[in-house]
């Protein structure tokens, strides 16, 4: 008994050592050697500032730009220190009315809208920092957003398209638009 | 389920299979002692590492010092991820000077990582420093999965010798597992992780202009911290204008491999495997549900080579592959069929090149239905429980088959060694069942089942369903139980039934909307760990224990032969049969219940 506590106690701290200092170190020595950009966070940089991560939603709520998936973190959408979903079940009401709400911020948002609207763009993501949205809830906000913007919605839709990322390798996971960098482009000198 | 999805899974599993099988003869030949190139390259540190301990690796150990060493080697991994805990306030790289962890959660988290459950009672990125996640949670991710393998290993020299005392070297097991099978494989999944986007750095929190601004209400507090209310007495409220996020940081893609490969499961980030900066990318979830399932299938193969009859080992992995797929197959016609609710709000649920339409609540766009589908079931089916996709908003037969999954007992490839030995004790149980038919004592790769054995295996069969079902009922009975749940009705229920089946089974995963943060659940969930972990391994070890003493009987006309489809076909029955019968009750009140009454509304 005795002789086993000794043991294990000195094997916990070389394993402490290996596994969790020169381990981590040796990954860390790696990937910023090799991926600098992606072992810090896929920023995005604009004239040397910082202004987002590629990997990380915004909250966008202003109807002259794409909206985000819903966020369920609190206190604000998309806070990155609280990342989650709503945890609601299917049949829970609260979930029900809170997707009434936001089927009505769209329709409030543009009347002239009557297509479905596409699931994701009512229903909070896993991590509450969604950052990308389905080609279907992009090309749904399109005719807002070409009247908001007095742009039409063919050079929209065109944009839509270029900040599409189709399946991984071809069939892997499913095509979507990254919500921030759409965006972006859409406040690009460019596009005005 | 769209073509894609077929192919996607289709590919998997392939891969699974391509990868297990070279992979299992690699272990056989490590937990030899034969020459498998790594184990020479690194004998100079594996010496090293037994002379620093005082080791002598060469010692045989009989089950009860086997047993014995790997107790008290975990006690004091509890103990110093306690310590780590508290007072990481002290404690070097903390840039964001997060103060002592509470004691209930500190206890529960020690618990649940050196139980390889690596439940989240706690929210990673505003309560562990890095230092707490990289020497603390990420050295018991290597360490509870190289116990795992232990046992197992343990377990199947049981089978493989006869008419020996002893099972081999605790130690020396645990340094072979960590140095030649955990370690590689990590250090190669965090650098592809990396590429994908997981991030890798000790950098404080990162600032971020928001660039569309929200506002938001905040409730106004006096000065004793409680809300304030005004005449009619509802509370005051101020709007804020949020105009920055800040993201955090860290060593995550060296904790996540292991995460994955050891199935720890215990998230970076309270968001687990949903978060982007986990989980980036489809290739990044390809490859961390190919990590999860690597070792519990490849194990299947090493007891086959080990045992000395690769027939045996593949009839394992086979009824485990026909269970995951039934499983699997469920739970992702659920979940793309969505939430009959919203169909009448004009929302449009159906799958097309453009969307991937189905139940999106909890689950992220870029992995749609599909992925995220076959990530949580095969975390589930294994004692992984990490999550990219939030379990508490699945459809509710989609949520009974992780359920399920974990209450056959983590089995279907299982966690890193307790799926195999776990799966071994049920295998064990169909031969005395067949024999009992027949009226013939039961063999099982030469070896008698007898009194003894059959004990042992109800030992590690029924314990952790005594677990769930009393703890479920004292949740459900006291005030504090009840308090924790989010949801109402039988969804509720089933938040409750799926922590204790978490924890007692080792998985981790939760219906996250249950308040485990709360000291009542902090605690009877950290006991319910201990004894669902450890209980069965010592049961496990007794046992190889009494195979490795029999002499091999030779099989006879009598013998039942252990690698036809007809065993297997037994094993899967035997396995539903034992679950069915314990569980269905329990089910019936909450995603069965819950099921009927959504049918009910469409």
């Amino acid at each position: 008994m005795l002789a086993h506590l000794r043991i294990s106690l000195l094997m916990l701290l070389v394993f402490t050592v290996i596994t969790g200092v020169l381990y981590p170190l040796a990954v860390t020595g790696i990937a910023q050697a090799v991926f600098p950009r992606q072992a810090n966070g896929s920023l995005i940089r604009q004239h040397g500032q910082v202004i987002g991560s590629a990997l990380i939603g915004q909250p966008f709520s202003s109807p002259q730009y794409f909206w985000s998936r819903p966020s369920a973190t609190t206190p604000f959408p998309d806070n990155s220190l609280a990342s989650g979903g709503s945890n609601l079940g299917p049949t829970n009401p609260v979930l029900l009315q809170q997707v009434k709400a936001r089927i009505a911020a769209l329709h409030a948002a543009d009347p002239s809208q009557h297509a479905p609207i596409p699931v994701d763009l009512v229903t909070a993501s896993g991590s509450g920092l969604d950052p990308d949205i389905s080609p279907a809830a992009a090309l749904y906000q399109v005719p807002r957003i070409a009247r908001l913007r007095h742009l039409s919605e063919q050079r929209v839709r065109a944009l839509v398209a270029r900040y599409t990322t189709l399946r991984q390798l071809g069939f892997l996971g499913e095509p979507r638009v990254n919500v921030l960098e759409l965006n972006l482009a859409l406040d690009a000198p460019g596009q005005q | 389920m769209t073509a894609n999805g077929y192919l996607q899974v289709g590919v998997f599993l392939l891969l699974v299979l391509a990868l297990a099988k070279p992979m299992g003869w690699y272990m056989a030949r490590i937990y030899e002692g034969k020459n498998a190139w790594l184990n020479r390259l690194g004998a100079p540190l594996e010496r090293l590492i037994y002379r620093l301990g005082g080791v002598s690796s060469e010692h045989e150990m009989r089950w009860t010092e086997y047993a014995m060493a790997m107790l008290v080697f975990n006690f004091l991994g509890v103990l110093l991820l306690y310590a780590i805990q508290r007072l990481q306030g002290y404690l070097p790289l903390n840039p964001q000077q997060f103060g002592a962890v509470g004691a209930d959660s500190a206890f529960n988290t020690a618990t649940s990582f050196v139980t390889n459950t690596n439940w989240q009672g706690y929210s990673g990125e505003t309560t562990m420093s890095y230092l707490t996640q990289m020497t603390g949670l990420a050295v018991q991710n290597f360490l509870s999965a190289a116990t795992g393998l232990c046992v197992a290993v343990a377990l199947i020299r049981g089978f493989a010798r006869h008419t020996a005392a002893t099972l081999g070297n605790f130690w020396a097991d645990l340094t072979r597992s960590t140095l030649y099978i955990l370690l590689p494989l990590s250090l190669l999944l965090a650098v592809v992780l990396v590429g994908q986007g997981v991030i890798q750095n000790f950098k404080p929190y990162q600032s971020v202009p928001l660039h569309d601004p929200v506002t938001y209400q905040q409730p106004l507090m006096n000065a004793q911290g409680n809300p304030l209310m005004n005449a009619a007495g509802d509370p005051v409220n101020r709007m804020v204008l949020q105009k920055n996020q800040l993201l955090p940081m860290g060593p995550v893609a060296s904790q996540e491999a292991i995460k994955e490969l050891g199935t720890n499961g215990g998230g970076f980030f309270n968001a687990n495997s949903a978060h982007p900066f986990e989980n980036p990318t489809p290739l990044s979830n390809f490859l961390e549900m190919l990590a999860v399932l690597l070792l519990p299938a490849a194990l299947c193969f090493t007891f086959g080579e080990m045992a000395g009859d690769r027939r045996q080992g593949w009839a394992i992995f086979i009824a485990m592959t026909v269970l995951f797929v039934a499983f699997l197959g469920a739970a992702l016609y659920a979940e793309q069929h969505g939430n009959p609710a919203f169909g009448k709000l004009g929302v449009d649920q159906t799958a097309s090149a453009l969307q991937a339409g189905g139940n999106m609540e909890g689950k992220e766009t870029r992995f749609g239905i599909v992925d995220s589908t076959l990530f949580d079931t095969i975390t589930t089916a294994t004692s992984c429980g990490a999550v990219n996709s939030m379990l508490d908003s699945y459809t509710p037969l989609g949520g009974l088959m992780p359920l399920w999954l974990i209450q056959l007992g983590e089995m279907v490839f299982g966690g890193v060694g307790s799926g195999l030995y776990t799966m071994l004790a049920f295998a064990m149980l169909a031969v005395f069942i067949a024999g009992l038919m027949v009226g013939r004592t039961p063999e099982y790769l030469g070896k008698k089942i007898e009194s003894y054995e059959m004990k042992t295996v109800s030992l590690i069969i029924l314990i952790t369903p005594l677990l769930v079902l009393v703890g479920t009922a004292v949740a459900v009975m006291t005030a504090a139980g009840r308090a924790g749940t989010l949801n109402p009705g039988a969804h509720g229920f089933s938040e409750i039934l799926y922590a204790f089946s978490s924890a007692a089974n080792n998985n981790g995963s939760a219906f996250a909307g249950l308040d485990a943060g709360s000291p009542f659940y902090n605690i009877a969930l950290g006991i319910v760990m201990q004894i669902g972990r450890f209980w069965p391994a010592v049961a496990t070890l007794a046992l190889a224990g009494s195979l490795a003493a029999q002499k091999r009987v030779a099989a006879g006309l009598g013998t039942l032969p252990t690698h036809t489809p007809l065993f297997i076909a037994l094993l899967v029955g035997t396995v539903l049969l034992v679950s069915a019968l314990t569980y269905i009750p329990a089910l019936a009140l909450g995603p069965i219940a819950e099921q009927l009454a959504m049918s009910g509304i469409h």
